[in-house]
């Protein structure tokens, strides 16, 4: 593998940002939002409820997490769709850059650009609404870590299903984090949902994130071992989801889908 | 050594048989033209060469290195350029070169971009955005890039179809200079016969997949009793069987 050429996919996504105030826009506005709004909310939440229970770093908090969990994902998926968008497929892949090394770069692209969105949301949490995200030390970061590696895992899933089915299909993958949120508990405890619901959250990993960051809102002891777990649950699907990349380009290189891509002709 | 050695490449999709069972090679120095009509095999063949499609049988050799085998290494002594594979249009013509200038891991790489821009009359095109550039432009950025590594194999897939005559006279001047003095071989598809006498040593008549014809373009049509490389060439777009008895 080459570092360089690693970080020419990044290089390349970096001109395109520079040059783009549209892509640069929703790098810190929706996140923005939802800060705002959430901050709002739980700050009305504090003032009817009984007193005792602070609503912001259990509901705004949560909120931040998922969103960073987002951007991660988006990271690498809008990182991918630029070569769908502007047809660069062939361009791309017939030059001596390995499939490992492009993952690599959508991977770490979306690392930088997802970490202008975690700053954002850090300043609008902490100076608006006293949220200090820091509080929590370095216990924060395992938490960090497992939704990063899921966002991960899911941002390389969904480019595996947009080169597979056609340039259509992306509409498929911006509504992935919120089907699952339901089931990762991301705003209420995991008990609250029936039992089939459930059982679907114990192999999703945010939903063991959550669970955890409400114990220690409630200043319950953290247990390690689900996060551990959560670790290990998001490596495995990274894995899978780049075994399920290798094969659809391996199959594309037998299908001519590379070649005819736009034609959504293997779909 | 040839630079290219194809030796008995199959494609096939379902039942279509797209490319079957040919086998040629390109030497250093060399110009070879592969014609023929359209859906003849030809841009088949080159995403074979290029490595983006996999053939069903055969091997593809690039300076020696199977490609099935080393893929990397062997891609990196080629390029390409292609009429209907423009480079993104969202970036300027300098970021596209530079983009892919590293990914062919290109040595003294500013120097090399200078060059190029300078070598394909594009130093005031260099901060505008390919997409906004003329086909013919574009078509000489796409070039640019495809001398961008100094390629041992150059695969131009009707190189000059977007271009002025003027400036396709150019681009032939240029990629002659390009075979003679660099020492590399080209692999060119065109439609312009009258290109084709001009720039080719040797050229690959294709028909449903298949060589039919080999030889050198200025004297392959007297042996076929034809007039001009055009009219051999309508004869295997119409009657390739024929041509093969002859």
């Amino acid at each position: 593998m080459s570092f360089y050429r690693i970080f020419t996919i990044v290089l390349r996504q970096l001109y395109l940002i520079r040059g783009s105030f549209s892509r640069v826009f929703p790098l810190f506005a929706w996140i923005g939002v939802d800060m705002i709004l959430w901050g709002f909310l739980t700050r009305y939440l504090n003032t009817v409820a009984l007193p005792g229970f602070n609503f912001v770093p259990a509901l705004l908090g949560a909120v931040l997490l998922w969103d960073f969990f987002g951007r991660i994902m988006q990271g690498v998926t809008i990182a991918f769709f630029e070569d769908v968008w502007s047809r660069n497929f062939l361009n791309i892949f017939a030059t001596p850059l390995l499939i490992s090394e492009y993952v690599s770069g959508l991977v770490l692209t979306s690392i930088l650009t997802s970490l202008v969105g975690l700053v954002v949301m850090c300043v609008i949490a902490t100076i608006f609404f006293k949220l200090s995200f820091f509080a929590y030390g370095l216990m924060v970061m395992p938490f960090l870590l497992v939704l990063f590696l899921f966002g991960i895992a899911l941002g390389i899933f969904g480019s595996a299903l947009v080169f597979r089915l056609g340039p259509a299909s992306e509409w498929f993958i911006w509504p992935i984090p919120a089907f699952i949120s339901p089931f990762a508990g991301v705003l209420y405890p995991i008990s609250t949902l029936p039992h089939w619901m459930q059982f679907i959250s114990k192999i999703l990993p945010p939903a063991y994130v959550f669970e955890e960051l409400r114990a220690i809102i409630q200043g319950r002891t953290v247990s390690w071992m689900p996060l551990v777990i959560a670790t290990v649950l998001s490596l495995l699907y990274i894995l899978l989801a780049y075994w399920l990349f290798t094969r659809i380009y391996r199959s594309a290189l037998r299908s001519g889908l590379i070649a005819r891509y736009s034609a959504e002709s293997v779909s | 050594m040839p630079i290219l050695s194809v030796t008995g490449l199959t494609k096939t999709y379902a039942d279509t048989v797209a490319v079957d069972d040919i086998s040629f090679s390109v030497h250093r120095n060399e110009i070879v033209g592969l014609l023929g009509p359209n859906g003849a095999g030809k841009t088949t063949t080159i995403d074979m060469i290029l490595s983006i499609l996999e053939p069903n049988a055969g091997v593809i050799a690039i300076d020696g290195l199977d490609i099935s085998l080393h893929r990397s290494q062997a891609i990196a002594r080629t390029n390409f350029s292609a009429v209907y594979t423009p480079l993104p249009g969202n970036l300027t013509v300098a970021q596209n070169l530079r983009i892919f200038g590293r990914l062919y891991s290109v040595k003294d790489l500013p120097s090399r971009i200078e060059e190029m821009l300078a070598r394909f009359d594009l130093v005031k095109f260099r901060d505008k955005k390919c997409g906004v550039l003329s086909s013919g432009e574009q078509t000489r950025v796409s070039l640019a890039k495809s001398m961008l590594n100094n390629p041992q194999l150059l695969l131009l897939d009707e190189p000059t179809a977007s271009l002025d005559p003027a400036t396709a006279r150019d681009i032939r001047v240029k990629m002659r200079e390009f075979a003679t003095q660099g020492g590399g071989g080209v692999l060119w598809t065109s439609h312009n016969m009258y290109e084709v006498e001009e720039i080719c040593d040797r050229v690959l008549f294709l028909s449903h997949g298949k060589i039919i014809l080999e030889g050198n373009p200025k004297t392959l049509p007297a042996q076929h009793r034809k007039k001009t490389l055009e009219e051999l060439f309508i004869a295997v777009a119409r009657e390739p069987l024929t041509l093969r008895e002859n």
